[in-house]
């Protein structure tokens, strides 16, 4: 599954499309990271034109795909269907094949590890986290940014407190995959999300569960994201063994990782593991959107009186089914909903985190900043844990998951 | 497990057909979701709404050579809508744009006079419906024009245009102005975001105001601003006293996407639902109707439920129409019916390539009402419907424009009647 041969045969089926390319640049005009810096060339130039370029057994010779974020906005938009943002995410994979791996790329894509190792010791490492000479010498040693966005690690972690706890039996099953932000930062928003869950009649079940191996695979480290999603995905398929249970999780990066990313970019599509889970996951407001369009979601909503500003992630439109959160905002008497129209906040999972790379994610995330501070939003709403982090750094305003209003509506939290 | 969603109607495809259907629909209070595998047709053409150019000689009355074009044609879009169509739909556009999201941004023009803006090669271009900031580079007017060239921007040569314009007999000439950029090259876009800086438009300016002449007006490729663009070209008129109109570019189109803004914004103001990489993969189908269509989302096919669809997936540019190899054409997208086709034994292509191509005509079979021949509840707009050449007639933007608005009309009308019976 891992060797050269595969990863040939699913580099042949994304290059297949690239075929498609008509050379038209609507990719080029929608990239938010080629639109800010000379240093990634652009998704046409270093997907369509340079894969042309790029040899079996011989070295790479376009670089900058390096600096593509890969946040997928180029596929998203492409009216042919090439799969731009795949053939580069598989050229970055190539090029640190030939360059090498800096130990950082190594560390900052183990969530697991971190949070493992940050959990028992939060004070200190958050006040670590916190103190000057500290980042700057993670800077000079580790070249993760001083400024960059760094969470608090909560000091607890979500799977404790769901284990110790039994969902109310309803018969109506669905299991949770709560990712590792949930995990090690915000357990909080786990246990809103089982709420709101078990408001809505289903019982919610939380099995055993580790990284989705996206920060690995986003920074071309795909054996390693190899394992990892297919751990993961052992743990997940015997849960929805039956006909019609399903996953949800509220990361959703990591449910496109499962769904799509890990099956298209990690040559992964014959895994029945990975398949199954594939199907059956769904991001929270896809799900809740579909129970209200049948009619099933409670709406016994209280009224929020506040003005927010929404933000979909660039990997919460890679799920291809638009922008749910804003339907089920929609719900909410007395929520007033910005739409923020900017493409990208910037960080794009570790991206933004690194060195070199931190001064672009801030320019990308400039216009959605200017956007947020135009509104006149008290708060930031958006569903991916590292763009809401980057969003908080960046416009100095709090940044909540969208289940936060839902919760607050249906007047879960107390 | 099957992900459904229902809507009172699904329009698929993202072009300029597929968003004035879209957003008149949620204008009339239906609930809507425009389903698309990209971004369509807006980024690439030049955001003027040509409604007919040639006929085949060049149209300066464009309301008036409709007429003349459907008692000839009674097969071409343009005869199933009917020219008062054209000129609604234009006026409902034209409101859209005023009211958008840039602000002052307006578009001017009607059926009455064509305008003959220069393209980026110093060809005429006959359209009614033209952003104001083109306006000015209208060649009806006397005034000498003088093409600001850069070389940053590869796709547009000033002196090009500019010898072309004079081998036609108008007073042009070109100058260039040196732009710095950051890379080997830049495209519209790039250029177009630093025309909102308006610190880099004043030094542009300065840079530009020594080298003109006499009462020449000033024209630009296409690139006067992304956010404020009547701001950008306002302010450019001012500080250098004359007029100064943009040219349209190859694609990637500034106001092409100016355009999708607009349409985007009054679609989500209106309450509809926008999906991008929501492929179309098939369409369940049963007695003469479409109950629904699959679209691919991540992981799995999303099925949409509706009553009505519309079709506006655009024509063999976008792949939405097919030549096969054994010579047959189809609709790529829901297999319907295509009408146009040259027989078999007849010529269907032509040895020139732009020249009338008997082939080019094909296009979603429809009746008098815009519906697709079987499949009753799918209205076809734009470049889909059969019987138009519109890179000859100058006429896609005006059949897409007045094609959309028309299928929304039908739809909510027979909804109305419905629920009246």
């Amino acid at each position: 599954m891992t060797d050269v041969f595969s990863d040939l045969l699913v580099a042949e089926e994304l290059r297949g499309s690239l075929d498609h390319c008509v050379k038209c640049t609507i990719c080029e005009t929608q990239c938010p990271v080629s639109n800010v810096t000379p240093l990634f060339l652009g998704p046409k130039y270093t997907g369509p034109q340079a894969e042309r370029y790029r040899v079996a057994d011989q070295p790479s010779v376009e670089r900058s795909v390096d600096y593509c974020s890969g946040c997928g906005i180029c596929t998203q938009v492409c009216p042919q269907g090439v799969k731009i943002a795949e053939i580069n995410a598989q050229a970055r994979n190539k090029l640190k094949r030939q360059k090498g791996v800096p130990l950082r790329d190594r560390i900052i894509t183990r969530p697991t590890w971190l949070g493992r190792l940050g959990t028992p010791l939060a004070p200190l490492a958050n006040l670590s986290l916190r103190l000057r000479p500290l980042r700057i010498l993670g800077e000079k040693v580790l070249k993760v940014h001083r400024d960059a966005p760094a969470p608090a690690f909560a000091g607890r972690r979500f799977s404790r407190w769901a284990h110790k706890r039994t969902s109310p039996k309803t018969g109506r099953r669905v299991v949770y995959f709560h990712g590792c932000g949930t995990e090690y930062y915000e357990p909080w928003e786990g246990e809103k999300v089982v709420a709101i869950l078990e408001h809505n009649g289903f019982e919610v079940e939380v099995p055993k569960q580790d990284c989705c191996g996206l920060p690995l695979q986003s920074s071309g480290l795909f054996d390693d994201a190899r394992k990892v999603v297919l751990r993961l995905a052992r743990a997940l398929a015997p849960h929805v063994r039956d006909d019609d249970t399903i996953i949800v999780g509220n990361a959703t990066s990591c449910t496109l990782m499962l769904k799509r990313e890990a099956r298209e970019i990690l040559a992964l599509a014959d895994d029945p593991d990975l398949k199954l889970v594939s199907e059956r996951t769904y991001d929270i407001c896809e799900l809740l959107l579909e129970l209200h369009d049948r009619g099933e979601l409670r709406t016994d909503f209280k009224p929020v009186e506040e003005h927010i500003a929404y933000h979909a992630p660039c990997q919460q439109q890679g799920h291809w089914i638009g922008k749910p959160a804003l339907e089920l905002f929609a719900l909410i008497p007395g929520l007033q909903v910005t739409e923020m129209t900017a493409r990208c906040c910037g960080i794009a999972g570790t991206y933004g985190l690194k060195a070199e790379k931190y001064d672009i994610a801030m320019d990308v995330g400039r216009e959605l900043f200017s956007q947020v501070e135009a509104s006149g939003a008290a708060t930031v709403a958006c569903d991916s844990e590292t763009c809401r982090w980057q969003i908080a750094h960046g416009t100095k305003r709090p940044a909540a998951h969208p289940i936060d209003y839902l919760h607050r509506a249906y007047g879960l939290d107390g | 497990v099957r992900s459904e969603l229902h809507f009172d109607a699904v329009v698929i495809g993202a072009g300029t057909a597929g968003l004035v259907a879209a957003t008149r629909l949620a204008e009339g209070g239906a609930r809507v979701c425009v389903l698309a595998k990209g971004v369509g047709s807006t980024h690439l053409a030049p955001g003027t709404i040509d409604v007919l150019g040639h006929a085949p000689a060049r149209v300066d009355e464009p309301g008036r050579a409709v007429g003349e074009l459907v008692a000839a044609h009674p097969d071409h879009p343009y005869a199933l809508l009917g020219v008062d169509a054209v000129g609604e739909a234009l006026a409902w556009l034209a409101e859209r744009i005023a009211a958008g999201p840039l602000p002052g941004y307006r578009y001017v023009g009607s059926l009455e006079r064509n305008h003959l803006l220069p393209t980026a090669v110093g060809a005429v271009r006959p359209s009614a419906l033209v952003p104001e900031t083109m306006a000015g580079g209208d060649l009806r007017s006397d005034d000498p024009v003088c093409i600001v060239g850069t070389r940053v921007l590869r796709d547009f040569h000033g002196a090009l245009c500019a010898a072309n314009l004079a081998k036609a007999g108008i007073a042009a000439r070109s100058v260039e102005v040196a732009i710095e950029v950051d890379r080997a090259d830049a495209n519209a876009v790039g250029l177009a975001r630093r025309f909102d800086d308006p610190a880099w438009r004043a030094s542009f300016a300065a840079q530009l105001a020594p080298l003109l002449q006499g009462d020449e007006r000033v024209g630009l490729p296409a690139t006067l601003g992304s956010k404020d663009p009547h701001g950008a070209w306002a302010d450019l008129e001012q500080r250098l006293g004359r007029r100064v109109f943009e040219i349209p570019t190859l694609p990637p189109s500034v106001p092409g996407m100016r355009l999708f803004e607009v349409l985007r914004s009054s679609l989500r103001g209106a309450g509809g639902r926008l999906i991008l990489g929501a492929a179309v993969a098939s369409a369940d189908r049963a007695d003469g109707r479409v109950a629904a269509v699959n679209a691919h989302a991540a992981g799995r096919d999303v099925r949409y439920v509706a009553p009505s669809f519309v079709l506006a997936t655009g024509g063999f540019a976008s792949g939405a129409i097919e030549l096969g190899s054994d010579w047959i054409a189809r609709d790529t997208v829901l297999g319907l019916p295509l009408r146009g086709a040259p027989a078999p034994g007849e010529q269907r292509f032509v040895r020139e390539y732009l020249a009338e191509q008997p082939m080019a005509r094909v296009g979603v079979a429809v009746d008098a009402q815009l519906r697709a021949e079987g499949a009753e509840n799918v209205l076809v707009a734009g470049a889909a419907l059969p019987g138009a050449v519109p890179w000859r007639e100058l006429s896609g933007e005006g059949i897409a424009v007045a094609s959309g608005f028309r299928a929304a009309s039908t739809i909510l009308s027979q909804a109305t009647a419905g629920a009246t019976a």
